[in-house]
This record gives C-alpha cells, sequence and structure tokens, in this order.
C-alpha cells in the first residue's frame, strides 16, 4: 500500500524565488501518497505549495549549513524549492521517502491509479472516448481514392509499437506493406501521417530501413512508389532523414542507415540534422544551469544561453518542420519522414508541420487530437522519455518538451494565430509529467492496452476541456482558416521561454499579464450581458410577451465574444476545479492535519 | 528658392520602387526641396508615397550604362530602392538627395513649411511652462519656488527662462552655484514624490578641476534640500576613474567633505560615440540572418539599457537624489525621466508622458540636433551623435512590456517618437535647447509635436486599450531573461512586426467591444 510514510515535519522553507531575496518562510512540510505540501505557518495567510511527487526529478542533499540541513528539489516542470530541515533525522527521512515515491519502480504505483475525482463509471469510460485519432482520418477525407485505413496492425503483430489502425496507400498491397515493415527498424513501416487535402500531398511517418551497407527491398521500394503514385500532383517525393548524415551513416555499420535514392524511383533524399535524445537531454540540463545561476550579469547570461545550444536544436526541429510544410503546401509534394526508430524526431517534426498545414491544430481540440495520433497512438516512449518509473536515466530526453516549445514559438510570431494560449501549453507539459491521467502512461498503445488503462485511470483531455475557459487565446482570429503558417526561422526569432523556464520564478515574468486581463474583462462582459438578458427576460414575462423559463433554458446559448464558449460553463468549471483539490485533501495525510 | 540649387533632375518617370511590404510599382519620382515623392500613375486612388528627405541617413549609387540603383537607408531604419532609368538621372537624383538630406540650417527644414489645416500657429506651443507645472503642484509650494534667473538665458544657455529651486535659496546664490557648474546648469528640482518627500534633482558636474576648488553656494543649495538629518544620493552616472580623470579638464565630482549629509555614488551610464555605435552595431546584427538572439543580445546595446535600470534602483532608495553625469544633458535626463515614470502615475498617461519628456528633454535641454543628426545606417561619424532618446524609449518600452496594463500610451507612440527625433514635420525636436528655439522662431514658425498627438483622432491611436490607472511604483524586474529585444523599432520592417501590429488591433477591438454599452449590444442581438 502506498501510505507508507507520512511525515510530520517543521522545516524551515526558503521560497526559492531565485531572483527576489526573500526571507525564508517558516512552515510544516507534508508528506503525502501522491504530494508534497509545504504549508507556511508564517504569515496571515494561509499559503501552500502543493508538488506533485511524480514531478520531482532530483532530491539533493547539500551540506550542513548553520540553520539546518539543506534539501534542493528539482522538478520535471522546471520548479525548484530549496527546504532547509533542523534534524538531520528528518532530512534523511524525507530525502529518501521522496527519492521512492517521485520514481516508482512499477507503473502501477503511478499517481493515476489512485487517482479519483469522484466521477462515475460512464464519465470516465465516455471521458476516454473524447479524443479519437481515428476520426481525425475522416477529418482529412479518409478513405479516399488514394488512402485509405488498414487493420492489419490490429493485434500489433505487424508492428508492435504503432497504433492498430493505419493510414496507407490504397494500391499497397497487402504484401507490400508486409514487405516493408520487415525492412523497416522494429517494424515501423510508412504509415500516413496528416493528408493535405489542397494538394494532395501526404506526409507519412516510419522508421529508418534496414538498408545496411547495400540490403534492399522490393517492397519496401514497391510501398514508396505506391505512396508516391498517391499524390498525381507530383512527380516525386521527399523522404527525409531527420538525423545528422553522420549519425545516420553510422547506423549503416549496424545494419540499418538510410534509403538509397538509386534504388528508389522519383525520391528525393535530406537530411535534416536534428541531434539525438541524449545531446538533447545534456543541452536542457546545461540550460537549467543557466536558469539556475544566481543574479547573472548579462553576459553570463546569454553565453551560458547560447553555449547550452538549446534554442539552435528548437530552431533544427522548426526547420525541418517547416520544409515538410512547405513540400506539402507549395510543391504539392508527399514526404517520408523518419529518424532512427521513428519516435521522437518524427514525431516532433510531423506534428508540427501539421500545425503549419492545417488550422484544425491550432484550436485547443486539435491539439489534443494531434498529440493523441502523432505522439501517444504512434509510440512515443512516453514512460521512458519522462522517466516515469525509476528506469535507465539514458532514455529521459526532452522530446516532447521541445514540441511544445515549437508551437510556443509559433504562437509568438502568430499572436492571433491560435485558439490557445501559453497556460494550455504549461498545462499539457504538467500533466505529461504529474502521472495524474493515464494518458501518457506506457510507450506505446499495446503496453496501455495491457494495463487497461483506459479501466484503470482517467483521461486528460475531457479535464483540459472542461477548463478551457483558461485556456483561450482571446486575440485568435478564426478568419486565418486554412492558411499555412509560414513562420520566419531566422535564429533571432527563438527567444528563450522564460513562461516555461522561469515559471515559477514569478519576479521574472511580467507583472501585469495582457492575457489575464483580456480574459477578465471578457468574462465581465460576458456575465454582464448574460445579466443583462435574464433581466429582459424576466421583464418580457411580466409584460406577458414571453410564456416561461423553461424554453428560455433550451435556446442557443448568447451570441458572445468567444465562439467556441459559452458562460454557463465557467462557473461550472470553478467548482470542478475545487473539487478536484477537495479530492487530493483526504490522501494529503488527513490522519496528521 | 534655393534649394532649386540643389535639385539636377526634379522629374523621373518609370522608377521603380521596392519597399518593405509591398510589391516593386512603377512610377514617377520627383524631388522637391524637402521630399521625395513617388506616384504610381496607373493607381489612380492610391496616395503618392512621400519621404521627408531628413529621414534618409545613408544612400549608396550603382550606376550602370542605362540605368541605375539608389539604396536609401532610412533614420527610421527602412531601407528602400529605387531603379531609376537613366545613368545621368541617377546620379542627379542621388546628388540632390544627398545634399538636401544633410542641410543643417535649421531655418530651413521642414517644420518651418509644414502648415497642416488642423493646427494654428496662434496655438500655445508646447504642453506647459515651468510656471504652470509648478503651479499644479500645490505640494511644494512651501519649500520651493520657480526661480527667473535665467529668463534672458545667461545664467545657462541650455536651460529654459524658469527652473525649481528650493525656496530658501536666492537668485544671487543661484548665479554663483551656476558658475560652478559645467555649461551652468546648477541643480534644479525635476521631481517630488509627495508620499515621502523626496525629491530628484538633475545638474552637470561641478567645476572643482584639478585643484579641488568649491563653492560655498552651490553647497548652500544642495544642503537647502535635505535638513540635516536626511541623507541624500548623489548619482555620478560616470565611473569614479572618469570623474577623477574629468577634474584635469576642469570638470570634477563633489567632494564628501563639502556636502554634508549626500553620499555619492558612481553608476557609469554609457553614452555619446559608444552608445552611437551600440545601436549601429544592433542594426547591422538585426540584418545579419545568422546571428541568434543571445548573441544579438550580447551587443553593448542592451548592457546601456539594463544599467539604467541598476542606476534607478538606487534612485528609489527612498531618499532624495541629485544626478548628474558631466554635461548634465543626456544620462542625467535619461536617469530622471525613468524614474519618474517608474514611480509617478501621472508622468504614465499619454499627456503626462509627453509633459515629462518636454519637461525633461525639450525644455531642460537635451541637444537633439546634435544627438540625432544621424542614425544607425550613415558612414558620417559626427562627434556629437548619441542615441539617448532612443535608449530612453527602449527603457521606456521594456517597462512597458513588464507592466502592459501600467502604461496609458501605447507602443505606436514610442515607435512614432523614435522616428519624428530624427526627422519630423513638427519644429519640437529642433535645435539644442531652449534658447535656440527662441532665437531661430521655432517656437513661432513651427508646430509643436506633443500637441499634434493629443488631438482627439491620434490620441486614440496613441493610448494603450488595457490601461489601467495604478497609484503604485512599478518596479521592473532587472535580470537579464526579463530583458528584450524591441522587435517594434528593430524589426519593424519585417512580416514579424506585421503580426505584432495586428495583434495589438485585435487588442484594441476587443477591448473597445467589451467595454461597448450593455443594452446596445442586446439590442443588436434581437434586431
Amino acid at each position: 500500500m502506498l501510505f507508507y510514510s507520512e511525515h510530520l515535519l517543521w522545516a524551515t522553507f526558503q521560497l526559492l524565488d531565485r531572483y527576489t531575496a526573500k526571507k525564508p518562510a517558516i512552515g510544516t512540510l507534508y508528506l503525502t501518497a501522491t504530494h508534497l505540501i509545504f504549508v507556511e505557518t508564517s504569515c496571515n495567510t494561509r499559503k501552500e505549495t502543493w508538488i506533485i511527487h511524480h514531478h520531482i526529478a532530483t532530491v539533493e542533499k547539500l551540506p550542513l549549513t548553520g540553520t539546518g540541513y539543506p534539501l534542493n528539489i528539482s522538478c520535471k516542470n522546471f520548479h525548484v524549492v530549496h527546504f532547509v530541515i533542523p534534524s538531520e533525522r528528518y532530512c534523511q527521512d524525507v530525502y529518501h521517502s521522496l527519492l521512492r515515491l517521485s520514481q516508482p519502480a512499477k507503473l502501477e504505483d503511478l499517481f493515476a491509479f489512485l487517482y479519483n475525482p469522484k466521477q462515475d463509471e460512464d464519465d470516465r469510460r465516455n471521458g476516454w472516448g473524447f479524443i479519437d485519432s481515428a476520426m481525425d482520418f475522416k477529418r482529412m477525407g479518409l478513405p479516399n481514392e488514394f488512402w485509405e485505413l488498414t487493420d492489419l496492425n490490429k493485434n500489433y503483430e505487424l508492428c508492435s509499437t504503432y497504433h492498430s489502425e493505419l493510414g496507407i496507400p490504397k494500391t499497397a498491397r497487402k504484401d507490400t506493406v508486409l514487405g516493408s515493415a520487415k525492412f523497416r527498424s522494429r517494424g515501423r513501416l510508412p504509415t500516413l501521417s496528416y493528408y493535405h487535402k489542397e494538394s494532395n500531398g501526404a506526409i507519412c511517418r516510419c522508421s529508418q530501413p534496414l538498408s545496411g551497407i547495400s540490403a534492399r527491398c522490393l517492397e519496401d521500394e514497391e510501398m514508396l512508389q505506391a505512396i508516391s503514385r498517391a499524390n498525381p500532383n507530383s512527380t516525386f517525393m521527399y523522404v527525409v532523414d531527420t538525423r545528422p548524415k553522420l549519425n545516420a551513416m553510422a547506423n549503416r555499420a549496424a545494419g540499418k542507415g538510410y534509403e538509397n535514392a538509386d534504388n528508389y524511383s522519383n525520391i528525393r533524399f535530406q537530411f535534416v540534422g536534428i541531434e539525438n535524445i541524449h545531446v538533447m537531454r545534456n543541452s536542457l540540463q546545461k540550460l537549467l544551469e543557466v536558469c539556475a545561476m544566481k543574479s547573472p550579469t548579462m553576459s553570463d547570461y546569454l553565453t551560458g544561453l547560447e553555449n547550452s545550444g538549446w534554442l539552435r536544436h528548437i530552431k533544427a526541429v522548426m526547420d525541418a518542420g517547416v520544409f515538410l510544410a512547405k513540400a506539402v503546401a507549395d510543391e504539392k509534394a508527399s514526404v517520408l519522414v523518419h529518424c532512427s526508430d521513428g519516435w521522437d524526431r518524427t514525431a516532433q517534426v510531423c506534428s508540427l508541420a501539421s500545425i503549419l498545414l492545417d488550422n484544425f491544430y491550432r484550436t485547443i481540440k486539435g491539439l489534443m487530437v494531434l498529440i493523441e495520433k502523432e505522439w501517444i497512438s504512434m509510440g512515443h516512449k512516453f514512460t521512458q522519455r519522462c522517466g516515469h518509473v525509476d528506469g535507465d536515466p539514458k532514455e529521459v530526453s526532452p522530446v516532447f518538451t521541445q514540441f511544445l516549445e515549437c508551437v510556443w514559438n509559433l504562437m509568438e510570431q502568430y499572436p492571433c494565430g491560435f485558439e490557445y494560449n501559453e497556460k494550455y501549453l504549461l498545462e499539457i507539459h504538467n500533466h505529461v509529467y504529474s502521472c495524474q491521467f493515464g494518458n501518457f502512461i506506457g510507450n506505446c498503445q499495446r503496453e496501455r492496452e495491457e494495463m487497461r488503462l483506459k479501466e484503470k485511470t482517467f483521461s486528460v483531455w475531457p479535464f483540459l476541456w472542461e477548463n478551457r475557459q483558461q485556456y483561450i487565446n482571446p486575440l485568435y482570429k478564426c478568419s486565418l482558416g486554412r492558411e499555412v503558417l509560414r513562420p520566419s526561422t531566422l535564429p533571432l526569432n527563438f527567444k528563450f521561454w522564460c513562461g516555461m523556464y522561469n515559471h515559477f520564478d514569478k519576479g521574472m515574468q511580467p507583472k501585469q499579464s495582457i492575457l489575464d486581463h483580456l480574459l477578465t474583462i471578457i468574462q465581465k462582459r460576458v456575465e454582464g450581458e448574460k445579466k443583462m438578458t435574464d433581466f429582459q427576460r424576466k421583464l418580457a414575462v411580466m409584460d406577458g410577451v414571453l410564456a416561461d423559463e423553461c424554453t428560455l433554458k433550451s435556446r442557443p446559448p448568447e451570441q458572445t465574444l468567444m465562439p467556441p464558449v459559452s458562460v454557463a460553463h465557467t462557473s461550472k468549471n470553478m467548482q470542478i476545479k475545487e473539487e478536484t483539490i477537495i479530492q487530493l485533501a483526504p490522501t494529503a495525510g488527513s490522519k496528521q492535519i | 528658392m534655393e534649394f532649386s540649387e540643389h535639385i539636377k533632375t526634379a522629374n523621373v518617370e518609370d522608377v521603380v520602387l521596392r519597399r518593405p511590404f509591398y510589391q516593386p510599382t512603377k512610377g514617377t519620382l520627383c524631388v522637391t526641396g524637402h521630399h521625395l515623392i513617388f506616384s504610381n500613375r496607373g493607381g489612380d486612388s492610391a496616395r503618392p508615397f512621400l519621404l521627408l528627405l531628413r529621414n534618409i541617413d545613408a544612400i549608396e549609387k550603382r550606376p550602370s550604362v542605362s540605368s541605375g540603383t539608389i539604396t536609401l537607408k532610412c533614420k527610421d531604419l527602412c531601407v528602400l530602392q529605387l531603379d531609376i532609368p537613366g545613368m545621368e538621372e541617377c546620379l542627379n537624383i542621388a546628388s540632390s538627395i544627398e545634399s538636401l538630406s544633410s542641410l543643417e540650417t535649421v531655418s530651413e527644414m521642414y517644420p518651418f513649411f509644414y502648415r497642416p489645416p488642423f493646427l494654428s500657429l496662434q496655438d500655445q506651443w508646447g504642453l506647459s511652462s515651468t510656471e504652470q507645472h509648478y503651479a499644479q503642484m500645490k505640494e511644494i509650494h512651501d519649500g520651493w519656488r520657480v526661480s527667473q534667473v535665467n529668463r534672458d538665458y545667461s545664467v545657462s544657455p541650455s536651460y529654459p527662462p524658469a527652473v525649481i529651486v528650493p525656496h530658501s535659496i536666492d537668485d544671487e546664490t543661484l548665479v554663483k552655484a551656476a558658475r560652478f557648474r559645467q555649461g551652468g546648469r546648477f541643480p534644479v528640482l525635476c521631481y517630488y514624490h509627495r508620499e515621502t518627500g523626496t525629491v530628484i534633482m538633475r545638474s552637470s558636474q561641478p567645476l572643482s578641476g584639478a585643484n579641488r576648488k568649491r563653492c560655498r553656494e552651490d553647497e548652500l543649495l544642495l544642503q537647502a534640500v535635505i535638513d540635516g538629518s536626511e541623507l541624500g544620493y548623489i548619482i555620478d552616472t560616470r565611473s569614479s576613474q572618469q570623474a577623477q580623470q574629468a577634474r584635469m579638464t576642469g570638470g570634477g565630482f563633489e567632494s564628501k567633505s563639502c556636502y554634508r549629509g549626500w553620499k555619492r555614488l558612481h553608476r557609469q551610464l554609457e553614452k555619446g560615440k559608444v552608445l552611437q555605435e551600440s545601436l549601429i552595431k544592433l542594426v547591422e546584427a538585426c540584418g545579419d540572418q545568422s546571428h541568434s538572439i543571445a548573441m544579438l543580445m550580447m551587443t553593448v546595446w542592451f548592457l546601456c539599457s539594463i544599467s539604467c535600470y541598476h542606476v534607478i534602483s538606487v534612485v528609489m532608495d527612498g531618499h532624495s537624489v541629485l544626478v548628474h553625469g558631466s554635461e548634465g544633458t543626456d544620462t542625467s535626463l535619461l536617469v530622471s525621466s525613468l524614474a519618474q515614470l517608474i514611480l509617478d502615475p501621472d508622468s504614465r498617461t499619454l499627456a503626462g508622458f509627453l509633459g515629462l519628456l518636454e519637461r525633461e528633454w525639450v525644455q531642460a535641454g537635451h541637444p537633439f540636433q546634435q544627438r540625432c543628426a544621424h542614425s544607425a545606417y550613415s558612414h558620417v561619424r559626427l562627434r556629437h551623435e548619441a542615441p539617448v532618446f532612443v535608449l530612453l524609449l527602449d527603457c521606456v518600452w521594456q517597462l512597458a512590456r513588464q507592466f502592459p496594463l501600467a502604461m496609458g500610451f501605447s507602443e505606436p507612440l514610442l515607435l512614432r517618437l523614435a522616428k519624428e527625433v530624427y526627422a519630423s514635420d513638427y519644429g519640437t525636436f529642433l535645435c539644442n535647447s531652449d534658447q535656440e528655439r527662441c532665437v531661430t522662431g521655432v517656437k513661432e514658425r513651427t508646430h509643436c509635436l506633443f500637441q499634434s498627438l493629443l488631438r482627439a483622432n491620434e490620441r486614440q491611436h496613441y493610448s494603450n486599450p488595457l490601461y489601467e490607472r495604478t497609484e503604485l511604483a512599478i518596479w521592473p524586474s532587472i535580470q537579464p531573461p526579463s530583458l528584450q529585444l524591441w522587435k517594434g523599432l528593430f524589426l519593424q520592417w519585417t512580416d514579424d512586426a506585421l503580426h505584432l501590429v495586428e495583434a495589438q488591433k485585435v487588442i484594441q477591438n476587443l477591448v473597445s467591444q467589451c467595454h461597448r454599452p450593455l443594452n446596445e449590444k442586446v439590442e443588436n442581438t434581437d434586431g
């Protein structure tokens, strides 16, 4: 059982706002089964800091200071806290408990299996149906004369890390598909990622071919031919290897590698040079070291930022996404993308290109669909990349974070282009790591089914949808329509994402937020309008112009400033949010409190 | 008219104009005394494109046998290109532009010819005078008075005729104190902080020289500002080494023993050549496709702006402050005006901000003509150039970015000012001092930009739709990640800036929609 260590501790807690020299706050530290909670006792208003255990990335004991035993906790959402604990024994206890609690040995011990927001079973089950990635193929117009969905992978026999439903060219025969899968690393055969109706261009994804030095596979060549033929608008297709050329060549020695353009007819082969997960992990580490500097000088900070290379990597991903989008929209060509296994860089690049090409993915629901489709169902290894459970630290890498950062950079360039705001990205990021919901647990669809996640856990999407009011970008202009985004990828356009990496250093955020202000005045307006119409209706009823209240309720929601949201939802949302907090509280060591 | 001698070819047909955001267009180019006029023959409805020659910073010509290309780099950072048929025409046009854009006689400049129908020369020039400003601040009437000691500009040629000084100091003392300060710029009041009763004053450096001269009257003047118990800070915007060096040329600093109660701090702010070159470097870097944002922000420009805020943090310490560098016409003004913006809600309204600029920059004698003769593209390196005012605007923009609701004015206003300070239809930024403005007749024969900006239709454009007055001081974060590149200015001719402008429009509409009376909306839906 999980309630194995509940500590009640007195500790000096220095609220680590790194950029303001605040006095340390004194309070009580509670460790519950799921959260670390610090309650400040020094101030009149009761201030609580909650940290979900799974967010904790590292716990570090520092040398003894005059005030006690310091404990440094860094979180996966870039929250950093610093405790000073008066007794060594307590400090040891907290340290060991946190190590165990933050990274359990088994997936079954993750928060999601414990989390129960008092919804009934039907709501939970329906919640899992809220986002259906297969529906997205329908939205793109599939099946059509060129593409169809196949269930060849229904038992995950063709490819164990893919989803069961795959989009393939209509002309591809079964043995072509099977043969091609055999020639691709881990059976990750070329399959449809996005189909662009306007140009007939398609983005397909796969893993590297097992070409080695000279091997070839007729079926694989046929498969690429079939993809190319499925686009009558172009005589060629691009094959994009997202790795640096050197890495790809090194893979050939291990019997893998890249397509030999001589063997495939009418392909244009291209490397785009995104570095691997290890380079990215190290780069983030360096970036976080810069963030952790206490009052750096301008030049220390900038040199650190530059040397981390982080923004260069973000640019590389964006460049690749832009390349794909331009190929499809401007050249009307199809593109096949892969990296090594096709579950990291390939996922980043394909999903980014989809956002550039299709306005739907720039909406709140669209982003959910995209993440479900390109990341979850295509086997991005969330368990390993996020380090949910105790495992190989070399498998951990901020691949998904980079994707969100690319989207944020787009939002900065197109302030009116996205229906969602920065908070939405941050909230998704939080939940990828929090393990409060089942969506981001497991490395692929098959694993998730084996764990029976849909029966045991909740889906995050309905939860985010309920709260969508706060994720709205009030500047969003739907009129931009299906316009393809053509962002500038000049290096100077890639900014440090303060909202993500310094999110918890309030001193560094702008002191007033345009977004919050707009959301508030819109909210007030909407409420004002509602009161006004209610009042007028009452008058109308009194005058006998209108019959009764019931008919009014069935009327469509008032025309508001924000098309997708109606008033009624917000107040309900607030309630739901409070409930979830209350829901969490009983597990918070209630016996002791 | 004498301009005509500079104009060798007045009209050229079939010129192709290339400029940001527009397709190349063919039309007629016309050179007049103050403008380049380009009119598109085909487009009858399109207004001709008008470029103030004064706005042109650098001109490059590439003549070939039958035609030529002229590239115009403007002080507002826009780059235009003209393809002109005929080599001779091309050379003629280029030389006309060269000589007309560098005319230095103030009374020949365009503001003396600009006569828009909506303004009258009978109007008061400027928003307010020292006397009017004083009259509004009832709370200082006990301790402070307006002195007319400089009414004929004989005490300090760069000060306005009236200044605010401590009540207990008579004009005779002021005259003597002025002799001890460079350019006669004795300490004067610029801001009185109601809550604490502390003040911000500014001056130029004392002329203590190599033998550490002192001046009883100057000491008295500063003593009158603080009574014995208080502590005041003298912020010297030079490093202590620079201040020491200044003694060799007759300048210097206030020695501790002579100014009881005042503590001197050295906080170096870049100015002059260093600042000018940092702007040139930054603009160059913005055009360089390979620069990352970190590399870009390593340019000296950002060090300059962040150090401004470091100085301000001293000013905000709850003590009275005297600021000066050497001349007292550049960095001192930067510090005093930024401090006021942070502290004083009245200076954050549109009119308040323009009033602040008028007091602290125009009347206080910032030598605009010397500082803003050329911008980032020019190859002419004049000794006195320095974009101090542009640095101020950048600092204000950084502040407004961190407090997007606190300012009554908007980014377009800052951009407009950044443009007008170099080339303008108005007389506001002409000359180097109030005295020069009187002598050349600027106040009688030109219009005032600030008044024009406050006209109803302009006012709306330059107001911040999100403005919500706050009485609190607005403390910016001065950590490196809080500082950003002012894209609106430095990248204003790229597509990126277009998206930002669009966003501003959407915000404007949204806010006005939200603030429309409720019943209006209901009528609409019912109708």
